[in-house]
């Protein structure tokens, strides 16, 4: 054999390698989308979405109250995560080099990886305990706690990719740096920052474990911060671990609903933060 | 030695300016009077430090960590590297044009407004008198004065530039500092700023960085020839390009070397 035909042999054989690594990658992907749709859309009704959860056996049960309490809680790690984090980014990326920006960084990586029931637990002592009861704020802190990190790195990353041209064009105007942050970087980097918050919003959406310990759950339509509050990912551990048929499909359907609520909140934030005329990129 | 401009016309006034990057030295005491409303163009082989000095003059290197500077540069009598001097309120005496044309990711009226936003301009009828007064001077409100709202990006590399000049000029600097404006554009493109350039002198003191010797010889008042971070030579354009004093400069533009 040749070279060149060897050579060409070889390449053909490391596309193919590739191809079927991504197919196998992304299999199990559309699988656990598929399989959640196709479980969940039988329980999929507009009451599911109105009504409070009905004891098994009754029918017209829904998740409305951990819907909007899913959605509070994770407006509330928004809230707190998205100034915080976006902060802490544009500090690292714009004077973070010496000791005390690597210190942040390192932070920020742990902090990451930690496992969300030692952020959940670490919450309950800090803001539970004092507090003397479970509530929708520590649930949010602790859904905070978990975003930051995310939009901090990624703040981070976007702002160091603007060229150093646009900041260059702004000193030379003579503009301060906060001013050039925050009217040429802030800016150019919009999408990129969005795309890291939203990537935090869909993880913290589905956490399970730091919300046992913190909102803890409810049977009631949220009323207060104050107070304990009910979550679809709450909703859907009870509902699945039990052993009433009725409540397993409506697990599903709680499943169902989270995706699509991650789904919906990046449509909307999307729209939102659309490019207007004369912004570029 | 040189026939330098009378002390009355001169704008900045360098002396034995010497830079560092960390312990690397790239100007050596490099003295010099640029004259205003005069057009000063700085020629030398690559990475003789040209844009380093140019630099120099409304404080960029500062923005370089290790940046190391003695000797004084004067503007108007003030040596702006004095403690108590506002960079801020320098750079916007001492405008800076750069070799790739940088305009900002927003539209051509956002990118003009930008200057006199920063310094407090918020009236809308005065920006927009600002807006078009500078393109005017930029020789681009022709062709934009319909898209003033779209993307600066969407514009050509040429505009681009124009468009950056429009830019600086409505923070109404002093001081024009360009390195290589035109190093980046097509034959016409060049053209254009090059007469762009020869019209801003009646206003503006201008130094400009060109690899380009037939530009310097063009468009020019004075040519300053650099070599490996020394001054060698400075004298009317004309001069210099026909009389020579030194050696070096004479094979550089006979293109001996370089
Ligand atoms: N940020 C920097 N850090 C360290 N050294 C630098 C830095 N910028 C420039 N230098 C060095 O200083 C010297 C002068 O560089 P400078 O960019 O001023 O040259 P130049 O004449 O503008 O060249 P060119 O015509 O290629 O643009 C070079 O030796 C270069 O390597
Ligand atoms: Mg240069």
């Amino acid at each position: 054999m040749g070279r060149r035909t060897w050579r060409k042999l070889v390449n053909w054989i490391a596309g193919v390698l590739c191809a079927v690594m991504v197919i196998l990658a992304v299999i199990p992907l559309f699988h656990v989308l598929i399989y959640v749709i196709g479980r969940g859309l039988p329980g999929l009704s507009w009451t599911f979405f109105t009504n409070l959860p009905a004891p098994t056996g009754v029918p017209g049960g829904g998740m409305g109250n951990a819907v909007l309490g899913s959605l509070i809680l994770v407006a509330i790690a928004t809230l707190v995560s998205v100034p915080l984090g976006i902060g802490a980014g544009i500090f690292l990326s714009e004077w973070g080099r010496g000791r005390f920006g690597d210190l942040v960084r390192w932070v920020a990586d742990v902090l990451s990886g930690a496992p969300s029931i030692v952020v959940g637990l670490f919450i309950y002592s800090l803001v539970v305990v004092p507090m003397k009861g479970f509530s929708a704020l520590s649930g949010g802190l602790a859904l905070a706690v978990l975003m930051m990190p995310t939009v901090a790195r990624s703040t981070e990353q976007m702002l160091r990719m603007v060229p150093r041209e646009w900041r260059e064009g702004s000193l030379a105007l003579g503009a301060n740096w906060a001013q050039t942050v925050w009217r040429v970087v802030m800016p150019a980097a919009r999408k990129g920052i969005l795309t890291g918050v939203m990537l935090g919003v869909a993880r913290v959406m589905g956490e399970t474990a730091p919300l046992i310990v913190t909102a803890f759950g409810s049977g009631f339509w949220p009323s207060s911060i104050f107070k304990p509050i009910a979550a679809v990912p709450l909703q859907v551990f009870v509902y699945a671990i039990s052993p009433y048929p009725d409540w397993q499909q409506q697990a599903w359907t709680g499943a169902l609903t989270l995706v699509l609520l991650v789904l919906m909140i990046n449509i909307v934030a999307r729209v939102v933060l659309r490019d207007r005329p004369g912004a570029g990129r | 030695m040189d026939a330098l401009p009378d002390a009355g016309e001169v704008k900045i006034d360098v002396e034995r300016l010497n830079l560092f990057y960390g312990s690397q030295q790239a100007l050596f005491d490099v003295s010099i009077a640029v004259n205003r409303q005069a057009i000063t163009a700085l020629i030398g082989p690559s990475g003789c430090g040209k844009s380093t000095f140019l630099r120099t003059l409304n404080r960029m290197n500062d923005l370089i960590p290790g940046v190391r500077i003695t000797g004084s540069v004067r503007i108007d009598g003030t040596d702006i590297y004095r403690s108590r001097v506002d960079v801020v309120d320098l750079r916007k005496r001492v405008g800076m044009v750069f070799q790739r044309p940088n305009p900002f990711p927003m539209s051509v009226y956002d990118n003009v407004a930008y200057g006199p936003r920063i310094h407090g301009t918020r009236n809308k009828k005065k920006l927009d008198e600002i807006v078009e007064r500078s393109l005017r001077r930029a020789a681009l409100w022709e062709e934009t004065k319909d898209r003033l709202h779209q993307p600066a990006l969407g514009l050509s590399g040429g505009q681009q530039q124009r468009l950056c000049i429009a830019r600086l000029l409505a923070v109404e600097p002093e001081v024009v500092l360009m390195d290589e404006p035109t190093s980046a554009l097509d034959p016409i493109s060049t053209l254009r700023i090059e007469e762009l350039i020869t019209e801003l002198k009646r206003s503006y003191t201008i130094v400009i960085v060109t690899h380009n010797m037939q530009q310097a010889a063009r468009v020019s008042d004075y040519t300053a020839f650099f070599l490996n971070g020394e001054l060698v030579e400075v004298n009317r354009t004309d001069e210099l390009f026909t009389r020579p004093q030194d050696k070096r400069t004479e094979d550089y533009i006979t293109g001996r070397f370089g």
